[in-house]
């Protein structure tokens, strides 16, 4: 099965960078991830000012520039994982060296999630594929 | 209970992600897998009992060690009241003796990483049959249980609980060093460690048989494996070229069976089916094996022509010429009458059917492929662009008969038909 992992840092933007010292725990619970083989892919994000949101509205489309007054909170990266059971995955984002963060784990849809008709019409089927 | 099943199932996960770091630790000790496989299902047994009652603890993985190695010492003392074999309490000090040293949680990651290691060479002993090796792998190093592996391989539960019994008999008997072999031997014994997470991946990508969750299952245990051993043997060209195939194959997994499991030929697969994340990543560990000084080795070739069809947007854009150039090299160093016909395939593909044709004459005789139906198949398509439908339709129709395989049977009676038109 394959989870992604995103991390809600609560901070203010203008501590949107990490420190040094966050990175160097970080990098240390990365590592450990791709020493266990479940990592797949993983990015920090700049804030939120550097990038936009595009929403639709009855189909129509607005572009607003970040910061995003309105978000309660924002997301500052993701991990992709494999796991063999969601309390695996789950237990994977205890060991994150959090502070003030919170940290969602979603499994990714897989094909038996879907109706034969809503399958058919799938290009890319994301369940079969282990490694995730 | 649901909340019971909940604990339980958290410390299944923990479990998971801790037992093999666990047993190679506690059998870097008592130097012996099968002592450190039953000491540390005693610590699960005691996690079972209490974690879901105290709740698990910060450092899941020290604490089961520090568990696992109480429980030695209480075997060890109780042992020493009977009349024992002076090696075996001299065994049971050492034990004792390496208790004193650093906490588990504490050692350097170096050390866990060449105790995984020296338990995948341990597993994949050469005084191990094939089988044996497979289900030790996914015991030790997968943490799976006896029934899973059991439902893995449609053998029955007492079979494998044999098979196990027995390795870890024979480990014993013949004093299997827990060590990782250094130098030649390491090259020499890797190829066995890889070949085993090739079969159990294997295993679950065949189409053939088996519940689809459980073939996932092992093709996501050999992809971890083998990422590990990339990770814990970064100068051995072959253990990335290993993972590069894997990742590759396995981005085709979505693609590679039809509506009602028939299997999809790679050229008539739907590539929009491919999973990119896992092209990206058999690609840059190809990259990896690639800059390293050694050459490609059998999996590093593998890998090399895999990539050059998981870059291909179309079955169009594939690079021919370069994959013929690829089974060529792999015929030199590992040669084998399939890996001509395949290389008799993209040598058609690339300089067209004459060529490839006069490949496939060189290789018709070997007794391997004389009932295999890609041959017939192979030489029916080259005559069929050849023009020369009559011979291609002959082709088609043995190929028809030599094959086990229902949808791919119609296919060839269709393609007869066609050629006869």
């Amino acid at each position: 099965m394959r989870f992604m992992m995103f991390m809600y840092p609560q901070i203010d933007e203008s501590d949107w960078n990490p420190t040094a010292e966050a990175v160097e725990a970080m990098s240390r619970y990365n590592d450990e991830l791709r020493k266990a083989g479940m990592l797949l892919a993983l990015d920090g994000l700049r804030p939120p000012s550097d990038g936009a949101s595009v929403s639709f509205n009855g189909g129509e489309v607005k572009v607003t520039d970040g910061p995003f007054a309105e978000a309660k909170e924002v997301v500052g990266g993701y991990w992709i994982i494999q796991a063999r059971s969601t309390e695996e995955a789950i237990e994977w984002a205890k060991r994150c060296p959090g502070e003030n963060c919170r940290i969602e784990v979603r499994p990714i849809f897989e094909m038996e999630d879907f109706p034969p008709d809503v399958r058919e019409r799938i290009g890319y089927d994301p369940g079969l594929h282990p490694g995730g | 209970m649901a909340a019971t099943a909940d604990a339980r199932a958290a410390v299944e996960a923990v479990w998971r992600i801790e037992s093999a770091r666990l047993v190679a630790g506690l059998a870097r000790l008592v130097r012996d897998v099968g002592l450190a496989e039953d000491l540390a299902q005693d610590a699960l047994l005691v996690a079972l009992e209490r974690w879901p009652r105290d709740g698990v603890p910060d450092n899941p993985g020290a604490w089961l060690m520090a568990t696992a190695k109480n429980r030695a010492i209480d075997l060890a003392r109780r042992a020493s009241t009977y009349e024992r074999k002076r090696e075996e309490v001299a065994h049971e000090l050492g034990i004792m003796l390496a208790m004193d040293r650093a906490d588990f949680a504490a050692e350097a990651d170096d050390e866990v990483g060449d105790d995984l290691l020296a338990l995948m060479f341990t597993c994949c002993h050469p005084a191990l049959s094939t089988e044996a090796r497979v289900a030790l792998t996914l015991r030790l190093l997968g943490g799976l249980t006896t029934a899973e592996i059991a439902r893995a391989f449609l053998v029955g539960e007492p079979t494998v609980a044999q098979r196990l019994t027995r390795a870890k008999k024979t480990l014993r008997e013949v004093r299997a060093d827990f060590e990782v072999p250094v130098g030649s031997a390491l090259r020499a014994r890797l190829p066995d460690v890889l070949e085993v997470v090739y079969l159990i991946f294997n295993e679950g990508y065949a189409a053939s048989s088996g519940e689809r969750w459980v073939r996932t299952e092992l093709c996501e245990e050999a992809l971890r494996l083998g990422r590990i051993l990339a990770e814990l043997a970064p100068a051995e060209p072959e253990a990335h070229g290993l993972i590069a195939l894997l990742e590759i194959q396995a981005s085709r997994l979505g693609a590679r069976l039809g509506p009602d499991g028939e299997p999809i030929l790679l050229l008539d697969q739907d590539r929009s089916r491919w999973d990119p994340l896992l092209i990206v990543r058999g690609v840059a560990a190809l990259k990896r094996a690639e800059e390293l000084p050694a050459p490609l080795g059998p999996y590093g070739l593998q890998a090399a022509i895999a990539a050059c069809h998981g870059r291909a947007l179309e079955a169009e854009d594939t690079d021919w010429v370069r994959i013929a150039a690829l089974y060529e090299a792999l015929g030199a160093i590992a040669p084998s009458p399939i890996v001509e016909l395949n290389r008799a395939v993209a040598v058609g593909m690339a300089f067209g059917p004459e060529v490839g044709l006069a490949l496939l004459e060189r290789v018709a005789t070997e007794p391997a492929l004389r009932d295999y139906h890609l041959l017939p198949s192979v030489r029916g398509d080259l005559l069929a662009r050849l023009g020369r439908e009559e011979e291609a339709a002959v082709e088609f129709r043995r190929a028809a008969e030599l094959t086990a395989n229902e949808s791919e049977r119609s296919l060839l009676l269709r393609r007869a038909g066609d050629a006869e038109g």
